[in-house]
């Protein structure tokens, strides 16, 4: 299971890549997984405001749709639009080429209630028990 | 197998026949004549009565094998209600009559089955009346959604948001969605009941509705109900039954007295009217007294001389949901299958059903993962985790199944369990079929430990082998191009 240290977490397998007041925003490799083939992304709007642990996306795979949940609250800055043909990229690059939006983030204290890599690798152990 | 294009052969025909003497219609404007040629394949009346034939024998259904689809109760259909709705009398009435000057007396038995029907769904649920006219299960739950969206309007209540459990059918989030509110999911709790804490962490004056399945998707009927309706009905908010699951109660509890306001019924699961490509489903939907004023137009009413007429008064109707009365064919089998079952049966019904899929229950509990383990209603929900360690998933399952002439049971669903494999049996399956289907997942669960290559390989005995379902979703090809 693929989790990189730079990143926080949260419960509902989100990512998010802080740098100063901008988030990088995806799902993990663990989420991406548990899916299976993803075969469309239903990306947020440029300039949507999104809160904390609300709906802002939507992956759907050949098993289900899921939604996806902001991780932050803020504004969407950038979305990428390379899933929109190669929904598959989520798959092979849950953390880099598979990344689903930038945002703006509005409150940096909301940081504290997402988890480092050592507390999502435990948290993700405890769910395949 | 080729498709019936490929088959065209140049020059080939069927059988012509004799041109009638009738006055050609006057002609189309030119405009609209086509230019080209249609590119219909060209074949004998031998090569089309073999291709679709033979098409026919590949088909799967409840009338050649076993079908425990869960959550979508694939019941057999009687033969007796499909005569009953090829009766002249029935079949020959056009729709339109009742709403002509002199009509309404031609289709008075018509307009008597569907107000009988009403009247037997209202029994049955608790509610106080239905109307029979939308056209499948999702259709109702729009409808439903619709009815309780007109009476906040018109109570003059501002509410945005409806509340479904995580465990919940894609359909229920999504008719909210349509009517314009904004959804709220609900987790599970670690019991495998909607989290009531949860529940009543959300549940405010905003709240529209709360939707629920019931027993819920995971087989299981949530003590709390009454519960839950009882709080919701406080905060001014209503509940909603989503009735796909409605022939495990049959007859022991009707939504109505457990606090439900809307009620919507699949005709099409519960009283054994066909399915998906058999015919066109029937999703009725029931309310409680407070919704009665918004139902859509028409309504079928009984007249003080005993006579049946649609009425079209209704000023705070929602309006006009489907064109004419609904399905009525599939309503008149409906009716014909609860006369003929009658109360008794269609509460040995119930009771059969909830018993074959306990009996699978029971039989299987050693060989798979059970997440909420204890008694079930009329379907069981297992995992496959165990299977999973071995690299056989619930899709090889399922494959493996088609193999071995069984329509696999629904496959990830709920979503709250991993690997689920949602095992419905239905009361019309003897012990028989029952154990013989038993067998073979018990021979899965073995193979997965010994020879999961076995599993994973399969279908190997049908006409195709695995579909990339991947690409097909990634990339549909729904034409054929020469």
């Amino acid at each position: 299971m693929d989790i990189p240290k730079d990143r926080f977490y949260t419960k509902e397998h989100e990512w998010a890549s802080i740098e100063g007041g901008t988030a990088y925003v995806g799902i993990t490799d663990y989420a991406q997984s548990s899916l299976g083939d993803i075969t469309f992304i239903g990306l947020p709007k440029i300039g949507d405001m999104i809160k904390q642990t609300e709906f802002c996306a939507t992956v759907e795979s050949v098993k289900a749709a899921s939604d996806v949940y902001a991780p932050l609250s803020g504004k969407v800055t950038a979305v990428n639009k390379d899933l929109v043909a190669h929904p598959e990229l989520v798959n092979k690059h849950p953390y880099d080429k598979g990344q689903i939006f930038v945002m703006e983030i509005s409150n940096p204290d909301e940081k504290a209630n997402l988890m480092d890599e050592e507390a999502y690798r435990s948290y993700v152990e405890g769910l395949s028990k | 197998m080729k498709l019936i294009f490929e088959k065209h052969k140049e020059g080939r025909r069927g059988p012509s026949h004799a041109k009638t003497g009738a006055p050609k219609a006057k002609g189309l404007d030119p405009k609209y004549l086509r230019k080209k040629d249609t590119n219909l394949p060209s074949l004998s009346e031998l090569d089309v009565v073999r291709h679709y034939t033979n098409l026919s024998r590949l088909n799967y259904s409840v009338d050649t094998n076993f079908y425990p689809l869960g959550s979508c109760t694939m019941k057999y259909n009687p033969k007796f209600t499909e005569r009953i709705a090829l009766f002249e009398g029935f079949s020959d009435v056009h729709p339109l009559l009742p709403q002509l000057s002199g009509g309404g007396v031609l289709a008075q038995g018509s307009l008597e089955v569907l107000y009988e029907t009403e009247r037997l769904l209202s029994e049955i649920t608790g509610m106080k009346a239905f109307t029979m006219q939308p056209m499948a299960g999702a259709h109702g739950e729009l409808t439903g959604v619709m009815l309780i969206a007109a009476y906040h309007k018109d109570k003059g209540r501002r509410r945005k948001f409806v509340l479904v459990p995580d465990s919940s059918h894609g359909t229920n989030p999504a008719s909210a969605a349509i009517a314009g509110y904004q959804v709220i999911v609900i987790p599970t709790g670690k019991d495998g009941y909607m989290d009531l804490a949860e529940y009543k962490k959300k549940l405010n004056n905003e709240t529209a509705a709360v939707m629920l399945t019931c027993p819920d998707t995971l087989g299981i009927f949530n003590p709390h109900i009454k519960e839950i309706a009882d709080m919701a009905h406080e905060a001014g908010a209503l509940v909603y039954y989503d009735g796909a699951n409605l022939n495990a109660m049959l007859g022991k509890a009707r939504p109505g007295d457990l606090g439900f306001d809307v009620v919507h019924i699949n005709l099409h699961k519960t009283f054994g009217t066909p399915h998906g490509g058999g015919g066109p489903g029937a999703g009725p939907v029931g309310v409680s007294e407070k919704l009665v004023e918004y139902l859509p137009i028409s309504r079928v009413v009984r007249r003080g001389d005993g006579t049946y007429a649609l009425d079209y008064q209704a000023h705070k109707s929602i309006g006009y949901i489907a064109p004419f009365y609904g399905n009525f064919g599939v309503i008149l089998k409906a009716y014909a299958y609860m006369l003929r079952l009658g109360r008794e049966g269609l509460i040995e019904a119930a009771e059969m059903a909830v018993l074959n899929a306990n009996y699978c229950l029971a039989k299987l509990k050693d060989y798979y993962d059970l997440p909420y383990d204890r008694t079930c209603m009329h379907e069981c929900v297992f995992s496959a985790s165990r299977q999973a360690k071995n690299g056989v998933h619930a899709l090889d399952i399922a494959k493996y199944l088609i193999d071995r002439g069984y329509h696999p049971p629904t496959i990830y669903f709920p979503l709250i369990v991993k690997e689920a494999l949602m095992i419905e049996p239905t009361e019309t399956e003897s012990k028989d079929t029952l154990d013989a289907f038993i067998d073979v997942m018990i021979e899965i669960a073995r193979l997965a430990e010994q020879d999961p290559t076995k599993i994973k390989e399969a279908p190997l005995y049908m006409p195709v082998k695995r579909l990339d379902e991947t690409k097909a979703a990634r990339e549909p090809n729904l034409r054929w191009r020469p």
